[in-house]
Parts: structure tokens; C-alpha cells; sequence
């Protein structure tokens, strides 16, 4: 918590101009990036505990939906790693990935959609994210814009 | 009881999701007055996480699976810390924007919550 004294307050809030960008190393992770961190781990986290959960307790009622939640999982888990690591593989990386994410939400979305008896449950993203708010559908988006203007700067 | 709590969570959260929100329009970073925001979501997670587990010990079981249950009342009691955590890392609006949308996702934790025990007040 800061609980500096008042009256040095503003001085951490001024940014520091002079710094140089190359110093840091892309900043996949800072700035708007710092949101995308979060987002990414939240998936992961929910991706990861529902399908192990899935995987352990009700295999048999639906395999496929539960091996592709399971992959969704690796999917975000890496994409985080990537963001938080930063650097220009690391970027490469994510961006790869999250093309991959992209083309399996809009794959898995209409796959739900056109043939629902291949999935008795939900995956994270059928019906292109539905149960997520769509999240899953703007994430990518979303991170494939970041990672693009990273190589940018 | 939990139900309740439930509910002023999820409220207190939504509050907290639209002032970091306020902030992050009106290009601030997180402050002092944030954070103790923060300590009182957080506050209010723990505490539901005592109560349930409580309510377990005591032979209550949720409508769904009890792993999952335990599952979202950690995830909701470790949402908005992390955040917290996180905006003090990034001092402009973009750590702002990172505790509400934390917040958010505790919200809708908490809705999942009141499903997860099934809304009967116990």
C-alpha cells in the first residue's frame, strides 16, 4: 500500500521522459499490455481449472469438449508467459499464438453452432464465447492489435 | 448468510469496476483511496471465504460439486489483490483499467457463486 508522505506523492506519478525505450525490452507487458496480462491469466486460470476438473471428474460425458478446453488452456497460459517475458521472440511467439486462438474460437464457435451433438457440454469457446461474455472473441483481436503495434514502438 | 454476502460483494465489486473505470477515463493511475477500495472488496472475499468453507464444515453442500464451489470462492477471494498488485507495478490509467476489469470478473464470479450454491438462502 502507499502510504508515502504526502507531500512526495506526485513525484511517482510524473513519468520520466528522458528514459529511453530501448532500455526495456518492447514492454509487451506495460501499459495497455498490463491489462492484457490480466485478461490472459484470468483465461488461463479458468480454462485450466475447468477442464482439469472436467478432465478428472466427468471424462466420459464429453471428451472433445474437455480436451479442447484443456488446449485453450496451454493456448492463454502461453500467451501470458509471452506477454510478461516480453521481447521480440517472445512476441513473435504470442503473436503466432494468438492468431491460433483466433482461428479456434471462430473454428470451435462454428463448429458448436453448426453440429451442437459433438459437444453434450461447454468449451471455453463455443458459440464464439458466449458463456464468457465473448471475451474469448475480442481477447485475441484485441491481442493481435497489441502485439502489432509493440514492433512498432 | 452467504447469499447475502454474495450479493454485497458482487455490488461492491460492480462499484469498485466503475470508479478504477472513472479513473482510467479520467487518465489516473490508482491511488490511495483506491486502494483501500481495494482492501475492502478484498476484505469482503476473505471473509466469504471463511464463511464457506465454514459452511461446509458444518455439513452444508452447495447445489453444484463442492470443488468447484471452494474453486470460485479462491479465485474470488485472489481477483482483486493481484490487481492491486499489478496497479502499483503500472502507475497510469492502464493499472486502472487492470482493477476494474479485475473487479468485473469478480462480479460475475459472484453470480456464478449464487448459482454454484444454489440461491436459497441458507
Amino acid at each position: 500500500m502507499p502510504e508515502s508522505a504526502p507531500e512526495s506523492s506526485t513525484a511517482d506519478e510524473a513519468e520520466q521522459p528522458g528514459r529511453p525505450d530501448k532500455a526495456r525490452p518492447a514492454g509487451l507487458g506495460q501499459g495497455p499490455g498490463r491489462l492484457l496480462v490480466l485478461l490472459y491469466g484470468v483465461f488461463t486460470v479458468a480454462a485450466a481449472s475447468r477442464s482439469i476438473y472436467q478432465l478428472v471428474a466427468q471424462y466420459h460425458e464429453a471428451p472433445l469438449a474437455y480436451i479442447l478446453s484443456a488446449v485453450s488452456a496451454v493456448v492463454y497460459a502461453f500467451i501470458t508467459v509471452s506477454l510478461v517475458r516480453g521481447g521480440e521472440g517472445a512476441r513473435k511467439a504470442a503473436f503466432v499464438c494468438c492468431a491460433a486462438e483466433l482461428l479456434g474460437v471462430l473454428t470451435i464457435g462454428t463448429w458448436t453452432l453448426a453440429d451442437p451433438s459433438a459437444f453434450p457440454d461447454q468449451t471455453v469457446w463455443s458459440d464464439y464465447g458466449m458463456g464468457y461474455l465473448f471475451i474469448p472473441i475480442f481477447l485475441p483481436v484485441t491481442g493481435l492489435i497489441w502485439l502489432r503495434k509493440a514492433r512498432q514502438d | 448468510m452467504i447469499d447475502a454476502l454474495t450479493v454485497a460483494l458482487g455490488v461492491t465489486a460492480l462499484a469498485l469496476a466503475s470508479w478504477c473505470g472513472f479513473a482510467t477515463y479520467r487518465d489516473q493511475p490508482t491511488k490511495d483511496w483506491h486502494f483501500i477500495g481495494m482492501a475492502v472488496v478484498t476484505l469482503l472475499g476473505l471473509v466469504q471465504l471463511v464463511i464457506g468453507i465454514v459452511q461446509l464444515a458444518r455439513g452444508q453442500r452447495p447445489d453444484e460439486s463442492v470443488a468447484i464451489f471452494v474453486a470460485y470462492l479462491v479465485g474470488s477471494g485472489l481477483a482483486v489483490p493481484i490487481a492491486a498488485f499489478m496497479s502499483l507495478a503500472e502507475r497510469t490509467r492502464w493499472g486502472s483499467a487492470t482493477v476494474a476489469a479485475a473487479a468485473v470478473v469478480l462480479a460475475v464470479l459472484e453470480v456464478r457463486l449464487y448459482d454454484i450454491w444454489g440461491g436459497t438462502g441458507a
